[in-house]
């Protein structure tokens, strides 16, 4: 047996481990994030969206819907790998894999799999549930399932640095809480760009999220406030980053090894 | 070729505590080692950078020739570690943290489920093997992870205090299943704080305190450096003076039945009991009042020159 079939496998396994793990529990992973966004659609929907009239041509919400869906898909990515990385790490059993012949690179892998996994687990959960709403036609499903792929990635990477840095359970709440909540609200979900005044346009634009959620809307709805050329560099590009910083994080040992 | 050779091992923690001072060790291939020291002596440190979860400062680590840091998967691969404390997912079944095990090691499926079901029935796991690991027994949890260690077949198989908080008849059975272990070839470098168990096991011996190795030879050497043992007798008649017993034996009334007697390495306890015979007393029964390796290690960790024979 090569040394990379070896590595395959040792991929498959951390996969099916971190899938394994919210599948279990998806009472906690799957459940919340689609009655949270099923009360969106509810209230921001059906009963307040009727009296906001259209945005950038639409019912209100269409318009939100694809915001709503990526919102879901990001916290639920982050969720899942800084959670299960942090819990590996509290517990100890992250040594398990430490201690075996694995490169960090495959150990990264195995987590964002989770991450990307219960992202788009969460994210098919909710785009169902929203099809009890609305009706919608997908304008470019190919893009729709590119940019959650990517948008997953992005954010299964972020919860792992978070995962990495995290000392206590509240460390683990405290990105989410203070900084994806409010970039996520701030990033065009309820409401197009156009609408704030300049300054806050331009404002907006140094919001990752914003990229993500407009390219989205963008696949779904063939409208965006962002030029797609645009904003698929940019996530692209964030990927990068965060990718680099997760293998400079585990190959230093930094947060895993005394 | 050696298992294990450490050469000028350093680790500096960045308190500025120095856990291991330049160690050298060579373990043989096929060896069954013990590696003992008090508390914070730095083999937990050792077996830390052996195991990767700690970074060396310096030096030199090779698992059967490989360098640990130039050829780390080589290296890895041929190690099975049984740690201290408790390091798998409690929430897992047995079964799958075995699995899991094999997995990160590159070992196929079919491999995995042929082991696993081997070493699950030697220790005694088979049945548990759908419970969660949080439902097992300390003594289970402990074997659970000899289990896990042994799942890829490695060649090195560290325990650090495998033992530990088991009852002694499950600690009997542990040692049987790794002598076997032994006995198949694979090489073991075993911490305890059971030195009984150090001395019955082990055939070669390392004691490191301070950061250092304070010693490092062959059991029985190291058992024959003992000048003296100490004895108890329980006799039958009651006494109510220390007999008076010729030689360089060093006799202490415990009670009305039972003497201590420290007897020099060149005297037999032989000459002691016709002595005592002599003088109508005689022995119900007798024992070692400390193990021999226990007396050896106390005396080296406390630097005293007695009872070790330089």
């Amino acid at each position: 047996m090569t040394q990379l079939q070896k590595y395959w496998i040792a991929y498959i396994t951390i996969s099916r481990k971190e899938i394994l793990r919210f599948s279990r529990i998806w009472v906690q992973t799957i459940v919340p994030p689609v009655i949270t966004v099923a009360l969106y659609f509810l209230i921001f929907g059906n009963l307040i969206g009727d009296r906001i009239g259209e945005m950038d041509g639409m019912s209100y919400i269409d318009f939100i819907m694809p915001g709503l869906i990526m919102m879901s898909i990001i916290t639920s990515s982050y969720a899942n790998v800084v959670s299960s990385f942090y819990g590996a790490k509290f517990s100890k059993h992250i040594e398990e894999m430490l201690v075996s012949p694995i490169p960090n690179v495959v150990i990264l892998l195995g987590f964002l799999t989770g991450g990307i996994a219960r992202g788009l687990s969460v994210g098919l959960a909710v785009t169902i549930v929203a099809l009890f709403f609305t009706s919608f036609n997908v304008y470019n499903p190919l893009l729709v399932f590119t940019v959650a792929l990517l948008t997953s990635l992005l954010f299964s990477l972020a919860g792992l640095i978070n995962g990495v840095y995290a000392t206590s359970f509240d460390d683990v709440s405290i990105i989410p809480t203070f900084v994806l909540t409010p970039l996520t609200y701030l990033g065009g979900i309820f409401y197009s760009i156009q609408l704030l005044p300049e300054i806050w346009q331009k404002i907006s634009l140094i919001n990752p999220i914003l990229y993500m959620i407009n390219s989205f809307r963008y696949g779904f709805l063939g409208v965006s406030d962002i030029d797609l050329s645009v904003a698929l560099p940019i996530i692209i590009i964030f990927i990068v980053i965060l990718f680099t910083a997760c293998m400079y994080l585990l190959n230093r040992g930094i947060g895993i090894r005394n | 070729m050696y298992a294990l050779e450490i050469n000028q091992l350093r680790k500096t923690y960045k308190n500025g505590f120095e856990a291991l001072k330049g160690i050298d060790l060579k373990v043989q291939k096929g060896d069954f080692f013990a590696l003992l020291g008090p508390n914070g002596a730095g083999k937990s440190t050792c077996i830390g950078i052996l195991s990767s979860l700690i970074n060396k400062t310096s030096g030199e680590v090779k698992i059967f020739g490989h360098d640990l840091e130039k050829e780390v998967i080589q290296a890895k691969s041929k190690i099975g570690m049984v740690p201290q404390e408790f390091n798998f997912n409690i929430f897992e079944p047995v079964g799958e943290i075995i699995a899991n095990q094999g997995g990160y090691y590159g070992v196929p499926s079919v491999d995995v489920k042929k082991q696993s079901e081997y070493f699950l029935k030697e220790l005694g796991l088979w049945d548990k093997r759908f419970l969660q690991a949080r439902d097992l027994s300390g003594g289970m949890k402990r074997r659970l992870m000899i289990a896990r260690a042994l799942i890829h077949k490695p060649e090195l198989l560290i325990l650090d205090e495998p033992t530990a908080g088991v009852d002694i008849e499950l600690r009997r059975s542990m040692w049987k299943f790794m002598r076997n272990i032994n006995d198949q070839g694979t090489t073991i470098i075993l911490t305890t704080h059971y030195l009984e168990e150090a001395e019955q096991m082990c055939r070669n011996i390392a004691i490191i305190d301070q950061g250092n190795i304070i010693k490092n030879t062959s059991m029985k050497s190291l058992l024959s450096t003992l000048n003296n043992e100490t004895f108890v007798f329980y006799l039958r008649q009651s006494v109510t003076e220390v007999p008076q017993i010729n030689g360089d034996f060093e006799v202490r009334l415990i009670d009305e039945h039972t003497l201590e007697v420290d007897i020099p390495r060149e005297q037999t306890i032989n000459s002691l009991i016709l002595q005592l015979h002599g003088q109508g007393l005689e022995i119900d029964r007798m024992r070692n009042k400390v193990n021999r390796l226990e007396e050896l290690f106390v005396s080296l960790i406390n630097n005293k020159e007695a009872p070790v024979k330089n």
